[in-house]
């Protein structure tokens, strides 16, 4: 079958922290069969080309989130990641790269200390007063299970974790993971912390406001959790169990309501001071002032009284949707 | 080929803050002899922000925009990355779950609309794409972009999440987009390959995480520049936002000067067929973008 195995240069991101002044990259040369793993290849590279090079592994079989890496900065589960599946993608020139370059210890291997960190913050148990010599199970139907979403599927790998803008930027914010986990346990009808997840996931600059809405994460996992959705029954779970605090963001997006209910659309200037208040509104003067001198808001747009705004056809349709459908409130 | 025809939903953005992104994709649409009914009857898509609040509302309303659409009979375009992404998650939310679907049409009904599912929705990208076609458009170009590094900037809602858009994306990989660098070489500029081309604008936390919003726009301008452009482009009028009305204060915040105009895919197309400076709405521009009507044919 050797017909079937291709020629390839694969190239690996060196560092060693201990020793290394700065990072490099090393080529190996190599064939790829058609069912080969990223996996594998690393293996080839220890054990037919150099024995230092340095990677996580243990199960073999996508459940221990040990040998998470990236491939050309795309996220992958090593022993999950078919090999030629990605060579096709990357028009074989493809990097094997630690999940954080700034966090790298030894080649792949990472410091995750802050992913474990985070994930210990949001509680990732059930917190509930349980007798010690319980005459019953604590079960849970499959109903209530369902409840939870597949977030129960999360491996830890920190797949989600490391491809997050957000978390790059700010090194405050919870992040995906340990977002997933919040949600999970706070889904779980058997748990009693979840008013206290809910308060700190609601936090600014920690909690889910500040998800930058990129999707990544639910590009990046492998057990095809998609992060971001919990993140987002996290936000109306903060205003169905009133834990929601006015505030920017808070406002902003009830906000919406607000504006379409008035005009269909969303009032672009409204919105912005609704969020600030007056007072805030100090910090956009200049971004104001540029977009009206380039004719993209006009001055009358932010003074109460002057209606400026479009309408959309049909808006009584629209007001009673909102008025019948509407669920939560700040 | 036969006569293609759309309903156009707008979004607000279009509406106010960039009526350029209207009026080019109007031009773009007459040039190319698209037929175009604007959905004047449809309401904000939430912008994700709805539905971080009342999830359930935000169905509603997308579900009634697409009625209007499935009305006509039409897919439904969008020139706007957060629209599409937000009218393709209720469609498939109620194209999927038939309990969610049957809960959404009881509230229609009280208003006499009923959401069936019968209409596509697709971003104007793919529908000049995989619909008109890039040769065709070739064709139609009549002042080449030879002149002009133009970098791509995807936009995230269009690519991500890919299982979600493959079926109006042309399968789109988030991780090497291409749609947008092939329109480029159709339109003979010259595309930029740089690695922020599918990453975050930071748009969406603009107000509440304004550090995050502007280090992620400025570094993607700055590779964009350091990568040789003389300009970007995006199908997203929310990028378009961020990325043209702040540049100064993201360079204060990375310590770089940045000055790049940001072009709406539709301008650029426009531009590329020869329609009218009013038209292509470049004034409408923060960073000065009117040079480039007149260099395009230097």
């Amino acid at each position: 079958m050797s017909n079937d195995k291709r020629k390839v240069t694969i190239k690996a991101w060196r560092f060693n922290a201990e020793t290394d002044y700065l990072p490099y990259t090393k080529e190996y040369k190599m064939e790829v069969g058609k069912d080969e793993l990223v996996l594998d290849l690393m293996n080839k590279i220890k054990w037919e080309h150099d024995g230092s090079f340095s990677y996580r592994r243990s199960c073999r079989h996508g459940i221990c989130g040990a040998c998470a890496i990236k491939v050309n900065g795309k996220s992958v589960l090593a022993c999950k990641q078919n090999a030629i599946e990605l060579l096709d993608m990357f028009n074989n020139e493809i990097t094997l790269e630690p999940q954080s370059k700034k966090r790298a210890v030894k080649d792949m291997i990472i410091d995750k200390s802050d992913f474990w960190d985070k994930h210990a913050q949001v509680k990732p148990y059930v917190v509930a007063d349980i007798d010690p010599r319980p005459e019953s199970e604590s079960k849970q139907s499959i109903a209530q299970f369902n409840a939870m979403l597949d977030s129960d599927l999360c491996i830890q790998c920190g797949a989600c974790h490391y491809a997050c803008p957000a978390l790059e930027v700010n090194e405050d914010y919870l992040g995906p993971a340990a977002l997933v986990a919040a949600f999970r346990f706070t889904a779980d009808t058997r748990d009693e912390a979840g008013k206290e997840r809910l308060e700190l996931t609601a936090q600014p600059k920690i909690g889910v406001w500040d998800c930058v809405k990129c999707y990544e994460c639910a590009e990046a996992c492998p057990k095809e959790v998609n992060p971001i959705e919990k993140i987002g029954k996290l936000h109306n779970m903060q205003f169905e169990q009133g834990v929601a605090q006015s505030n920017i963001a808070t406002r902003h997006a009830e906000g919406f309501v607000r504006s379409i209910r008035q005009y269909g659309f969303l009032d672009e200037a409204d919105i912005v001071v609704y969020s600030e208040g007056y007072l805030g509104m100090y910090k956009h003067l200049k971004t104001a002032y540029k977009m009206m001198k380039s004719g993209k808001i006009h001055w009358q747009d932010g003074v109460p009284f002057i209606d400026s705004m479009p309408k959309i056809k049909n808006l009584d349709e629209v007001q009673k949707l909102i008025d019948i459908s509407m669920t939560n409130k700040l | 080929m036969s006569k293609l025809k759309y309903a156009l939903y707008t979004g607000c953005t279009a509406k106010q803050s960039t009526p350029e992104l209207l009026s080019s994709t109007l031009a773009v649409a007459d040039k190319l002899g698209i037929e175009i009914i604007i959905l004047e009857e449809a309401s904000c898509c939430g912008a994700s922000h709805l539905q971080d609040f009342d999830e359930f509302l935000a169905h509603v309303l997308n579900a009634r925009n697409i009625c209007y659409a499935e009305k006509l009979g039409l897919t439904m375009i969008t020139i706007c990355n957060t629209c599409q992404l937000n009218s393709a998650m209720t469609k498939h939310a109620l194209d999927t779950n038939p309990e969610l679907k049957a809960k959404v049409n009881e509230k229609l009904a009280e208003v006499g609309l009923e959401y069936k599912g019968t209409s596509e929705i697709k971003h104007f990208l793919y529908a000049l794409i995989d619909e008109y076609g890039l040769d065709n458009i070739k064709d139609k170009v009549v002042t080449p972009l030879s002149n002009f590094n133009i970098a791509p900037f995807y936009g995230c809602h269009n690519i991500r999440p890919s299982e979600l858009h493959h079926s109006s994306n042309g399968g789109e990989n988030p991780y090497v987009p291409t749609s947008l660098d092939t329109l480029i070489d159709a339109l003979e500029g010259n595309p930029v390959d740089y690695s922020h081309k599918n990453k975050c604008c930071g748009f969406h936390v603009e107000l509440q995480a304004n550090h995050t919003s502007e280090v992620l726009a400025g570094n993607a301008l700055v590779d964009a520049i350091d990568n040789n452009a003389d300009m970007l482009v995006t199908p997203c009028p929310l990028c378009h936002l961020k990325m043209d009305t702040y540049q100064d204060d993201m360079g204060k915040v990375i310590g770089r000067d940045i000055e790049l105009p940001v072009l709406h895919m539709p301008q650029m197309v426009a531009l590329a067929l020869g329609c009218s400076e009013k038209e292509l709405g470049l004034n409408f521009h923060v960073q000065k973008a009117t040079q480039i009507f007149n260099d395009v044919s230097k």
